[in-house]
């Protein structure tokens, strides 16, 4: 019933309408498969990968692991009975995911005090108690331990850093940051092509970018025998995984 | 101090290379000491180095006792990190650190700024009083 103050008939007003949100279009959209699931290229029987996952899944059912890529800031806890209040908090980046099935591995690396420590995780291990994800940021490689040659200020991370939220669930921000580098020698020789490393910013006089270019392999993208094409591994595995998981 | 690079120019290095550092500690590799005793944070022309692991492998890990070569005199140490990567779990440093030591246990320094791991909490009774003066544990 409109009854306006004027007592004349009050204008139409179609009701709002409904914006759908298609929750399930989206998550579907943007799928994560953790690397660990994909089975390394071999003979070894598919059997002993599909019982494995059946224990990874099990775990992640008990224990929320959240998607993290290289580049992350994230907060261990683990169990530790030589702490005091038994538990551990270390924060870090991670510079390397490593490890197939459930020796899958993370390093996280940070300076405390001038001192550059890095602790090798491992993501199924069930001395862990939390994984925390605080800051969400991929960057331009897969494998960051250049950190370990660069300036400490690219690997110091507050440890009371608190979580930074995540607006979008679409995208995970890349940060294209380039890394100054302490000076020569280096452990490894990051300017070489086998590393195709591009966070870097390489202050190296041409002459030196010309050499290591010598170390180049360019036949190696074209190699046939090398070729291991996991797109329709990784949709068979995801659906499994997700149908398991929302049991 | 901190994380020394080798084009910091030490005096004694005028033109000769050094191997990059030690991953696990063994005789002369070159060591840092981490507390703030006197004898580890002068300088002197030679960095401190191992000249002896007390271990049945010459290889000495975290915990193990080992005997430096500072400023011309013996003294005994005790590992607290090194660049070797461990078991999974345990912290990895960058650099190889020391800590003074006497022979009877106590710890020449009175305070140790940088993380010491928690695994040296397990032999309480032998390092209960370096562990008093650390700081940070990792």
């Amino acid at each position: 019933c409109r009854i306006s103050s004027d007592g004349k008939p009050a204008k139409f007003q179609p009701p709002p309408k409904p914006v759908i949100i298609d929750k399930q279009k989206q998550r579907e959209e943007r799928r994560f498969l953790s690397p660990e699931f994909i089975p390394p290229r071999g003979r070894t029987d598919p059997l002993k990968f599909y019982i494995e996952r059946k224990d990874m899944i099990q775990r992640r059912k008990v224990f929320n692991i959240p998607e993290f890529y290289v580049g992350h800031v994230l907060a261990v806890t683990t169990a530790d009975p030589y702490a005091n209040e038994k538990t551990n908090r270390f924060v870090g980046i991670c510079i390397q995911r490593g490890g197939k099935g459930l020796g899958a591995t993370f390093v996280l690396r940070n300076v405390i005090e001038d001192q550059g420590v890095e602790i090798c995780y491992e993501l199924y291990n069930p001395r862990i108690q939390a994984i925390e994800v605080l800051k969400l940021e991929k960057r331009l490689d897969d494998n960051l331990m250049y950190l370990r040659d660069a300036l400490p200020e690219y690997s110091t991370f507050d440890v009371n850093m608190k979580p930074v939220s995540h607006l979008d669930h679409e995208e995970v921000p890349v940060n294209k940051l380039q890394v100054r580098m302490k000076p020569k020698p280096w452990s490894k020789r990051w300017e070489r092509p086998k590393y195709n490393i591009k966070g870097i910013k390489f202050e190296l006089p041409e002459n030196k970018m010309k050499e290591a270019q010598k170390w180049s392999q360019p036949w190696l993208e074209f190699d046939m025998l090398r070729e291991y094409d996991t797109s329709k591994i990784e949709d068979k595995i995801w659906h499994e995984v997700s149908e398991e998981l929302k049991k | 101090q901190g994380l020394l690079s080798r084009s910091v120019s030490r005096s004694f290095l005028s033109f000769a290379s050094i191997t990059g550092a030690c991953r696990a500690i063994q005789k002369l590799t070159r060591v840092r000491v981490v507390d703030n005793s006197a004898l580890g944070n002068t300088p002197y022309h030679r960095p401190p180095k191992c000249i002896h692991v007390y271990n049945k492998t010459g290889v000495g890990k975290v915990g193990d006792k080992i005997l430096l070569a500072i400023k011309g005199e013996k003294k005994k140490a005790l590992i607290v990190g090194h660049k070797m990567p461990g078991p999974t779990m345990t912290p990895r440093f960058d650099s190889n650190n020391v800590v003074l030591i006497e022979d009877n246990g106590n710890p020449v320094g009175t305070r140790i700024k940088t993380p010491i791991p928690y695994i040296l909490r397990q032999r309480e009774g032998e390092f209960s009083k370096v562990l008093a003066i650390a700081r940070n544990f990792v």
